[in-house]
């Protein structure tokens, strides 16, 4: 009989073993599920996992597409190590998107060296407040952070909508939903010529040091882990619940309204409806691919940004169809998360019972 | 055993550097793009897109070789799927949504051997073109059928968003009727969106209860049909030929035919004799067809319909001449003038007769 039994101790031969395991479950995986499609499974595999790194270009656009999901896993992995469930990163990066925008729309016609700095502000700016309303309806009536955080979510959107529907309309544009341009005073520079690579990703890359010298390096840091490790003796060593969550929520909603506000100042160039095609959800996944550490935020990431574009590639070069590019991406996230199960567990072949 | 399979990881890892490596290219045929927003099974937009290139793949054989990517987000990532595009060697890109217009622009700057065809946009350079549907002339056609089969002289309409496209759309809708049924009433809902099937839902049903018998909608999917059936009113697809989802209630579908675009153009950048223009195309280049005109619609009425449709097609009759009055009382046409497409791309009235307000 096999039974599913806890480890007494996390195996530190599965936390390295772990993704290796996965990644080849996952070739397997994809060797036979393109070969059934007839299609030279190395040549897929290839296309989807390697080619996004293949040269200067694709690194590039790797990066740009990684710095939003870094930003927000960043914050995200200290709200989850403090046992604060924020699923609201997508509606934070859109309000920062929105906050940023309208600041940025002020500058239309201006050369300020300010203009720049104060859209980015604003974006910050936004973006805590977007969390800090959820954060004070569950610290006073206890509200569900996860329900009101989701609701938040949608909320931005809409407001999102609206505005480029109303105020922040392109005046010239036809009527068509989206704001006017953004001035080069406003816009990110661009940090390598002919590339998109701006200057929002390394302030993304930054933020995860920041998020790991907090946790790591800091009191404040120290706290966190400890309360989300064991609340009730965080409780007792008389560290201040509220003041952890205030934290970790500002600080999260401050970066994802960062990724917001870089998105629209950086490759968008302007505030469209489709500011994000998900980043605060997938941000998620990061996060916890990066086993809520900061640095191995980055990593992930890079996974993601990566399994992403070789979606699309796989399209243009392959002809693969995208239900296929998502069946193969679910599949790598089932092995990876799925092998970190045996980190703390493992199976036992016989009817003895242990404790 | 860990080992094991940590050795054939590398190896399978070798394995498929090496073939990346060895892709080598034969002699090409001639390569198109194609850039959608949705999935192609949206039976809607992008479907009819992809019907358009399949079409043309096959009108051309092996001489032409054509690439798609569904499901592309119209922000940071359409300027890197239209970029890789044009990286594969593909000598046209069609970029199929308003999105896509600012990053089409913005490649097309660096890729000027390239050329980029961009769907319902306004901003053209020396290898941007654009193209659009003369979808008034369906919505004509429609009001025309909508005004001889409404029993409660109420035509309920679903607005996408208030551009111009679908301002002058509802016009020609309620045009169209009014030439038929001079007691003609036009209801509008705004559903602020392409496609999704509930909110259209809500917005066919908020028609209805407010005594709309035939529904038109701006909105993608087959949902409004299909709440019009089951309160037992007609409805007219869009898009996509729409009646398997609705038999009874449909009176047909203006269905997008991009197919003679795809194939003319193609044609036009293989003998070098393409231009950058913004090219509409209706009933008389067969881009706007009436699908799937529904049997049990009485004689007189079919008959209407079709020849309507036919003086449409030939010239014969054009929605947009004056004298037109706003509903302000504004004379926005002249008598003896035609809206010209420069003109048409900046409708933002309500014509004479709608008792309603442009949003903004």
């Amino acid at each position: 009989m096999i039974r599913i039994q806890a480890r007494t101790e996390p195996s530190s031969i599965m936390k390295v073993a772990s993704p290796l395991i996965a990644i080849v479950l996952t070739l397997i995986f994809g060797c036979i599920l393109f070969s059934a499609l007839n299609k030279n499974p190395f040549e897929a595999l290839h296309v989807l996992l390697i080619a996004p790194l293949s040269d200067m270009y694709n690194i590039g656009e790797m990066l740009v597409k990684m710095s939003p999901l870094l930003f927000c896993a960043v914050g995200l992995s200290l709200c989850y190590r403090a046992n604060m469930w924020n699923i609201g990163a997508e509606g934070q990066l859109l309000a920062g998107a929105l906050g940023g925008s309208a600041v940025a729309l002020l500058f239309i016609d201006s050369t300020s060296v300010f203009a720049l700095p104060l859209t980015l502000i604003a974006g910050i700016i936004s973006g805590m407040l977007w969390s800090a309303v959820p954060t004070y309806l569950k610290l006073r009536f206890n509200s569900n952070l996860i329900l009101t955080t989701i609701m938040f979510n949608y909320i931005a959107l809409y407001l999102l909508i609206w505005a480029v529907n109303g105020p922040l309309r392109d005046p010239d544009g036809y009527g068509f939903p989206e704001s006017a341009m953004f001035s080069d005073s406003t816009t990110l520079p661009i940090l390598l010529e002919g590339s998109r690579i701006h200057l929002g990703i390394l302030f993304a890359v930054i933020s995860a040091f920041v998020g790991w010298f907090i946790l790591s390096k800091t009191h404040l840091g120290f706290q966190i882990r400890v309360f989300g490790a064991d609340e009730p003796a965080a409780k007792y060593a008389g560290f201040s619940g509220k003041k952890l969550s205030w934290f970790v929520m500002l600080f999260s909603g401050a970066l994802a309204g960062f990724a917001g506000v870089c998105e629209v100042t950086g490759p968008i160039g302007q505030l469209v409806p489709n500011v994000s095609p998900g980043y605060g959800y997938s941000a998620i996944i990061v996060a916890y691919l990066g086993r809520l550490h900061p640095l191995g935020a980055i990593v992930a990431a890079i996974f993601l940004a990566v399994l992403y574009m070789g979606g699309d590639l796989a399209q243009i070069q392959m002809g693969i169809p995208v239900a296929v590019v998502g069946m193969f991406q679910g599949v790598l996230l089932f092995f990876l998360l799925a092998c970190d199960f045996f980190i703390r567990n493992r199976l036992t072949f016989n009817n003895q019972v242990t404790n | 055993m860990r080992i094991k399979s940590l050795l054939v990881g590398l190896g399978l890892l070798v394995g498929f550097g090496m073939a990346g490596v060895s892709t080598a290219q034969a002699e090409e045929p001639f390569k198109v793009g194609f850039v959608y927003v949705g999935p192609i099974g949206d039976l809607g937009w992008s479907y009819e897109h992809d019907r358009g290139r399949l079409a043309m793949q096959k009108y051309f054989g092996d001489k032409v070789k054509t690439t798609f990517v569904q499901n592309v987000s119209e922000g940071a990532d359409a300027e890197r799927v239209i970029t890789q595009l044009a990286k594969a060697g593909n000598k046209v890109i069609f970029t199929t949504s308003f999105g896509f217009m600012n990053p089409t622009v913005k490649v097309a700057k660096r890729f000027p051997n390239v050329i980029f065809e961009h769907a319902t946009g306004y901003k053209r350079s020396k290898n941007i073109g654009t193209y659009a549907l003369r979808t008034y002339e369906g919505r004509y056609v429609s009001g025309v059928a909508a005004g001889l089969m409404t029993k409660t002289n109420t035509i309920g309409y679903i607005g996408a968003f208030p551009i111009p496209e679908v301002i002058r759309d509802i016009d020609a809708t309620y045009m169209g009727a009014k030439s038929v049924n001079p007691n003609i009433k036009l209801k509008i809902v705004w559903a602020n969106t392409w496609y999704d099937p509930g909110k259209e839902t809500d917005a066919a049903n908020a028609l209805m209860d407010q005594g709309a018998d035939v529904l038109i909608q701006h909105t993608d999917s087959p949902a409004p049909l299909i709440a019009a059936q089951k309160r037992g009113v007609r409805a007219i697809g869009q898009a996509s030929d729409m009646s398997k989802f609705a038999p009874k209630a449909q009176i047909f579908s203006v269905r997008d035919h991009w197919a003679p675009y795809y194939i003319k153009t193609v044609q036009q950048v293989m003998d070098g004799t393409w231009k950058s223009q913004d090219f509409w195309g209706g009933f008389h280049e067969d881009m706007l067809q009436l699908a799937s005109i529904n049997p049990n619609l009485p004689k007189s009425v079919r008959a209407k319909i079709d020849e309507t449709y036919l003086a449409i097609k030939t010239g014969k009759l054009k929605p947009f001449e004056g004298p037109i009055k706003d509903n302000t009382g504004k004379i926005v046409v002249p008598a003896g003038h035609t809206l010209t497409d420069k003109e048409l791309a900046k409708v933002h009235w309500y014509v004479d007769g709608i008792t309603d307000k442009v949003p903004n």
